[in-house]
């Protein structure tokens, strides 16, 4: 395992790491030079950005387009809400750890019929899965709450090391940013690492040429479904930790249109790249922010970011941003 | 007995407005092999458009005339559709298919705001159709006739869409474009035309199944989203691009959607997703597609 970290860390080059490491500082400090809202909104698009590179490792790396991934992500959530409603646990590491135990379950169960299949036939499975989660959160009202959804009070974090404070927005700010945060970095890492690894070459050449992959010896299939695992797991990281800091869940982020939502990080931050969707998840979050303050037709402006989006950038943020460096690299003199 | 033929009434009804949204959403998956997540706002967009043409002259015209304004909203879905093809779809046949459903899932955001723009976040209706029509009485059941009038609407559809795609001209490059498009555009089909006509009848078919649910259930925002996932089911149970398999598909789930909602009711819709994943995976296809 060492071996393959210090493999996949040899492979980065220096200045992508210098990179992370500026950026990783730079998200240190935000709390303490933005005002709170910046820092909450922040706080969201990380952990958006947590859902978008899990279901990255599907779409950009593995080939598959899924439309199902709000049922892991609202798995995560609701697994939150019932040991709030039915255990009274305020643990936070017990909400991470049931969250990704339940969603990794879900997308095991689901992921043993949907990788059967590719293309649009993927798409249209994992969405009527997960479409099935959503009727029951929304129709067993007296488990889920219905429409009205469920409240999850503010955790313990590190085993009561820093119990819940009295003034919820500092808590939110300061302290759980910095839980998120940590879980960020973690969760890029462990990304990078399976990316990297011969696991992630192999499901790179699945997506390449699935006949070709099969024939030196990937099992392809036991390949996607491991593949589909780990996207959920990670989506219902997202979810679990989303749920503290919004405070209430709904069947709302277990209906498709959330699933379409975290597509549209990916598209736009480029989901041929490893940031892509990282960036795509924080821009996308000020984007629906500032789009829903602004107007209440927020939908129409989304709409139209996604069409212009597909019609001209279709590599997204981080592919026009690599086309530029590439450019300007050329433009100066060897 | 009587409850037993007004469920299978309800059932047919249920079905009739189903068929009208799958059938256009398969034909243009049939065609076009591209899944229009817009489809089901294209059948709002009906809906809405119908609601509005009989609300401004509804005071002025005797109620007979106002049935024949329902086709206004198939109308505007396609015309819709014959705009949005050719504009927004057409640049992306030779990229890969993540952005032709992307494309569709931006014109869904964009149509449920532009639906709210125009006639606010309120529900429109033109309940005078449903009402002046009153209930009818067969074999001792009592049913409201405009539920009838329902039904003859999605089988005279389904019968003309038939005819249209297996007994005219136009249906045989339908088909071929469908089965190899290259080969058809070698045999000097025009394409492009086809895949513009195909979406403007996927559209008119969801129009039609807008305007004409409206009178009962009204024009209401969120009614395309709901609708669609139903479509989907419908498709996939019948298999994706034939019109055989929407029909019997939006047969199935009619019946088992009546049948949920006296017994099962809290896990009806549970259950139709449900029998979607187990048709794909027993048959990837569906019942009547092909691989």
């Amino acid at each position: 395992m060492t071996a393959v970290v210090r493999a996949s860390l040899a492979g980065a080059p220096g200045w992508q790491l210098a990179l992370a490491a500026v950026a990783v500082v730079a998200l240190a400090i935000v709390p303490f030079v933005a005002p709170p809202f910046q820092t909450i909104q922040l706080c969201y698009g990380l952990i958006f950005a947590i859902a978008a590179l899990g279901f990255n490792l599907l779409l950009g790396y593995t080939g598959l387009l899924s439309f199902g991934h709000s049922a892991y992500f609202g798995m995560g959530a609701y697994t939150v809400a019932m040991l709030v409603k039915y255990l009274d646990i305020r643990i936070m590491e017990v909400f991470v750890v049931a969250g990704v135990l339940a969603s990794a379950a879900v997308a095991a169960l689901f992921g043993l019929v949907c990788v059967r299949y590719t293309r649009i036939f993927f798409g249209i499975l994992t969405l009527a899965l997960s479409q099935v989660l959503w009727s029951l959160a929304l129709k067993l009202f007296w488990v889920t709450g219905g429409t009205d959804g469920l409240r999850v009070p503010t955790p313990q974090l590190l085993g009561g090391l820093f119990a819940p404070a009295a003034d919820k927005l500092g808590f939110l700010e300061f302290r759980y940013y910095y839980y998120v945060l940590a879980l960020f970095v973690v969760c890029v890492g462990v990304m990078w690492v399976i990316v990297h690894s011969p696991f992630g070459k192999a499901l790179q050449g699945i997506r390449d040429n699935e006949t070709r992959a099969e024939f030196v010896g990937v099992q392809v299939r036991r390949y996607r479904w491991v593949a589909f695992v780990i996207s959920g797991a990670f989506t219902g990281l997202a979810g679990a930790l989303w749920v503290p800091l919004n405070g209430l869940t709904t069947p709302d982020i277990l209906y498709w249109p959330f699933s379409g939502r975290i597509v549209f990080f990916t598209v736009l931050g480029g989901f041929h790249t490893f940031a892509g969707p990282i960036v795509g998840a924080i821009a996308y979050n000020y984007l629906e922010t500032y789009a829903v303050g602004f107007t209440i037709y927020w939908q129409l402006v989304l709409g139209i970011v996604l069409v212009l989006l597909v019609l001209t950038m279709p590599t997204g943020l981080v592919g026009v941003l690599g086309q530029l460096a590439t450019r300007v690299r050329r433009l100066r003199p060897a | 007995m009587d409850t037993f033929l007004t469920q299978v009434l309800n059932s047919l009804f249920y079905a009739s407005i189903l068929f009208l949204i799958a059938s256009g959403l398969s034909l243009v998956y049939g065609v076009m092999r591209i899944i229009n997540m817009a489809h089901g706002n294209l059948y709002a967009f009906g809906a809405y458009v119908a609601a509005w043409a009989i609300g401004l002259v509804a005071s002025h015209l005797h109620v007979s005339l106002l049935f024949i304004l329902l086709a206004t909203g198939a109308a505007a879905a396609a015309v819709a559709g014959a705009l949005l093809e050719p504009t927004l779809l057409r640049p992306l046949y030779r990229r890969a298919e993540e952005y032709q459903l992307l494309m569709t899932f931006g014109l869904l955001l964009i149509l449920e705001d532009v639906m709210r723009l125009l006639w606010g976040s309120h529900p429109l209706t033109a309940s005078a159709l449903s009402d002046a029509l009153g209930s009818v009485s067969i074999v001792g059941a009592t049913y409201p006739a405009y539920n009838i009038f329902v039904i003859v609407v999605g089988g005279v559809a389904a019968v003309a869409l038939w005819a249209f795609v297996y007994r005219t001209r136009f249906g045989v490059t339908l088909r071929a474009t469908s089965q190899d498009r290259r080969m058809a555009a070698a045999l000097g089909i025009n394409v492009e035309r086809v895949y513009v006509q195909a979406f403007t009848i996927g559209c008119l078919m969801a129009g039609l199944g807008g305007a004409v649910v409206m009178p009962l259930s009204g024009a209401v925002l969120g009614m395309g989203v709901d609708a669609l996932i139903l479509a989907f089911v419908v498709v996939v149970i019948g298999g994706l691009g034939s019109l055989e398999g929407a029909l019997v598909g939006a047969l199935i789930v009619g019946f088992v959607r009546t049948i949920g909602i006296i017994y099962f009711a809290e896990v009806e819709l549970a259950v139709l997703y449900l029998i979607a994943a187990l048709v794909l995976f027993a048959r990837p296809a569906g019942l009547f597609g092909r691989a």
